[in-house]
């Protein structure tokens, strides 16, 4: 992976902040007290143990899951109920899910074409020229007229990268791309998120792949029980980290 | 096996043992394979001949195809010949007799293209006009004439105008865009003036032939009609209803499930009877409304209710990433709906969506009920006449012939479907 010049993000403008975020899921407090800034072009990798909330917070963020109180401002624009400012952020932001969730019935090409033809409302020969560029920077031209289903998971995931970069959003959100991946497939993944990262998009990750995290990421979060425990530069954050839940965590997911 | 290796370390391919293959090895497999199966076979194999000779004795061999009357047929086998003479009746019904040429083109016109809108090739813009012009000449047919009343028209150009542009706002180009305007523009100015009284109630009549009335219509043109038309049309309103029983709105959520309940609580045959005794009632005194269009309503409300039941099986089966992955590009609710939710829900309840198909093909003979002559009550009423009383197998086993060709087609063409539609998704 690509070594990362470490950069000074303090005079870059904010394209995500999260202000006291809360959300409860019935009685659980699956959310609490989220504050957050994310710069332009920052890369920031978010771990900690399952159901500590860290899907739930970059999920909030495109509103695929609605917060109950404090304020989330995507690019300027705060996050409402109004549909329209909902459908606003969604253009801005990217997201690549687990579980891939490309559509089935349709070829890889039309999956790619779907969002810019009918949401940006582009020229459909144009939408396939672009759609054929990212699939080229994905490494799959050759699979477009096939369907999703007849993709190995790892070329899926490629997929559903180039699908989300064909509606040139300004952030990339990405809730554990590779935890679905066999082993041998994770890795051409993450090539293709280590080269968008230097091509300078802001990213959010949820990942627990921490070699990622040390070569790409500006900063590591780590989360747990809903809170931010922790945050710092991945060299920090690996060699030095300050809190007992942090130091239980890497300690599990790193020494065996 | 050494001797099994080729040069160059690849593994001979062995022919399988040849008692495995062919037709000796299929029944040796299949219907021979233990004492048993063998015992099993042959009772069956005995039972069926049995069987099959005698009905086959009955309905060929001894069978009567060319008596003049019931009298002649009677003593030997199946009596045809009632067929041959009764077969007019039985497929038109009461339809004048000299016009049968009518009804017969009609029911032409509507297989025709009932089989052209199968094929997914005509899944586009075609199926709009297969089905227009195929609806056009079907009851100009049937009825002979057709008054097209000013409010119509301008209904429709509202309706293409308004459609058109919600729809096409995202592809269509400048010229296109304005056509629509145009059209919405017209049909809106046009009803609000006929409202109004302003424009007076013209009707553009188109009147080739004698009106017949829908008293008249019987046989297999009814029932076909009815069951066209009725899924034609309880299709797409199924869907919506399947939509809004899984809408996040409360009052639209409770009128769904309110009307899916009602309906799925009552007869088929009630609800033919509320519609041709009660219906009138209620409706101001001296309008009427066609008895036989009361009954295709009630027929397209009830398969809604069924369909919309199927198809939310579909949309429930769909993994909750598909509303996501929609969402997260920024699909508005309909895009999602039609170009990711449905095709996906529709492909997974082919099977019993046909199934639902083939049901209310059989349950429009329910019409009878309240008089409509739909195939099977005009195959009923064949019966009646006193010179050739006494034959009812013959007439029914003609209908059951001809309900299941029907059928049997609906069903190898959901065989067809299922595989047209999953070819690429399949691994």
């Amino acid at each position: 992976m690509a070594a990362k010049a470490a950069r000074d993000l303090s005079n870059v403008a904010s394209v995500i902040e999260l202000k006291s975020v809360n959300k409860w899921f019935g009685q659980f407090h699956v959310l609490s007290d989220i504050n957050l800034d994310v710069k332009e072009g920052e890369k920031i990798v978010i771990c900690g143990p399952s159901g500590s909330g860290k899907s739930t917070l970059i999920r909030c963020i495109n509103r695929l899951e609605e917060h109950q109180a404090g304020d989330i401002i995507v690019d300027g624009v705060t996050l409402s109920n109004d549909v329209k400012n909902i459908e606003a952020i969604r253009r801005e932001v990217g997201m690549v899910f687990q579980s891939f969730n490309l559509f089935p019935h349709l070829t890889i090409l039309d999956n790619l074409t779907l969002a810019p033809i009918w949401v940006k409302k582009m020229p459909k020969k144009e939408a396939e020229e672009i759609a054929m560029s990212l699939l080229n920077r994905v490494r799959i031209p050759e699979q477009a007229l096939k369907y999703p289903g007849q993709l190995s998971g790892g070329q899926q995931q490629r997929v559903a990268i180039a699908r989300a970069l064909c509606m040139r959003p300004k952030i990339m959100l990405f809730d554990e791309p590779t935890s679905a991946l066999d082993p041998e497939m994770v890795k051409e993944v993450l090539d293709v998120m280590v080269e968008l990262a230097g091509e300078g998009m802001t990213m959010m990750v949820v990942t627990h792949e921490m070699g990622f995290a040390r070569a790409v990421a500006d900063r590591v979060i780590f989360m747990d029980r809903g809170e931010i425990v922790e945050q710092n530069e991945p060299e920090a954050f690996f060699a030095n980290p300050q809190n007992e839940r942090t130091k239980l965590f890497l300690g599990q997911i790193l020494h065996h | 096996m050494s001797d099994d290796a080729l040069p160059g370390g690849e593994r001979r391919q062995l022919a399988p043992p040849i008692d495995e293959t062919g037709a000796l090895g299929w029944m040796r497999k299949n219907l021979f394979s233990s004492w048993g199966n063998g015992i099993t076979t042959v009772v069956l194999i005995v039972a069926v001949g049995w069987i099959l000779s005698g009905f086959l004795d009955w309905a060929v061999f001894t069978a009567n195809f060319t008596a003049a009357s019931g009298t002649e047929c009677r003593g030997g086998g199946a009596c045809w010949a009632l067929i041959r003479e009764k077969w007019r009746y039985i497929f038109f019904g009461s339809f004048p007799y000299e016009q049968h040429w009518r009804p017969f083109f009609a029911v032409i016109a509507m297989l025709a293209m009932l089989i052209t809108s199968a094929d997914r090739r005509m899944w586009n813009w075609r199926l709009l006009v297969i089905w227009g012009v195929g609806s056009v000449i079907t009851f100009l047919l049937m009825f002979g004439q057709i008054h097209i009343p000013l409010s119509l028209v301008l209904f429709i150009a509202l309706a293409v105008g308004g459609v058109g542009l919600s729809l096409r706002k995202a592809i269509a180009d400048t010229g296109e865009m304005n056509a629509y305007r145009v059209l919405a523009a017209i049909g809106f100015v046009g009803l609000a003036l006929r409202i109004a009284g302003v424009l007076p109630a013209w009707s553009l009549a188109i009147a080739p032939l004698s009106y017949v009335e829908t008293s008249l219509w019987g046989g297999i043109p009814v029932t076909i009609i009815l069951a066209t038309y009725g899924l034609a049309f309880a299709f797409p309103y199924g869907v919506l209803l399947a939509l809004g029983r899984r809408s996040n709105l409360p009052l639209i959520k409770g009128l769904c499930v309110g009307f899916i309940e009602l309906i799925r609580g009552v007869p088929l045959i009630s609800l033919l009877i509320m519609a041709s005794v009660m219906l009138p009632l209620f409706l101001p005194s001296g309008t009427t409304i066609d008895k036989f269009l009361r009954a295709q309503v009630a027929v397209v409300l009830f398969a809604g209710a069924y369909i919309a039941e199927v198809i939310r099986g579909g949309l429930q089966s769909l993994p909750k990433g598909q509303f996501e992955a929609a969402d997260a590009m920024g699909l508005s609710y309909p895009q999602k709906t039609l170009l990711i939710i449905l095709p996906q829900a529709l492909r997974v309840v082919i099977p019993p969506l046909i199934n639902t198909f083939i049901g209310f093909f059989k349950d429009t003979s329910l019409v009878l009920i309240i008089g409509i002559f739909d195939f099977l009550n005009t195959a009923n009423q064949a019966l009646v006449d006193p010179n050739w009383a006494g034959f009812p197998a013959e007439v029914y086993l003609f209908a059951a012939f001809i309900y299941f060709i029907f059928c049997y087609s609906m069903s190898r063409y959901s065989k067809y479907l299922e595989v047209e539609l999953n070819k690429g998704t399949r691994r």
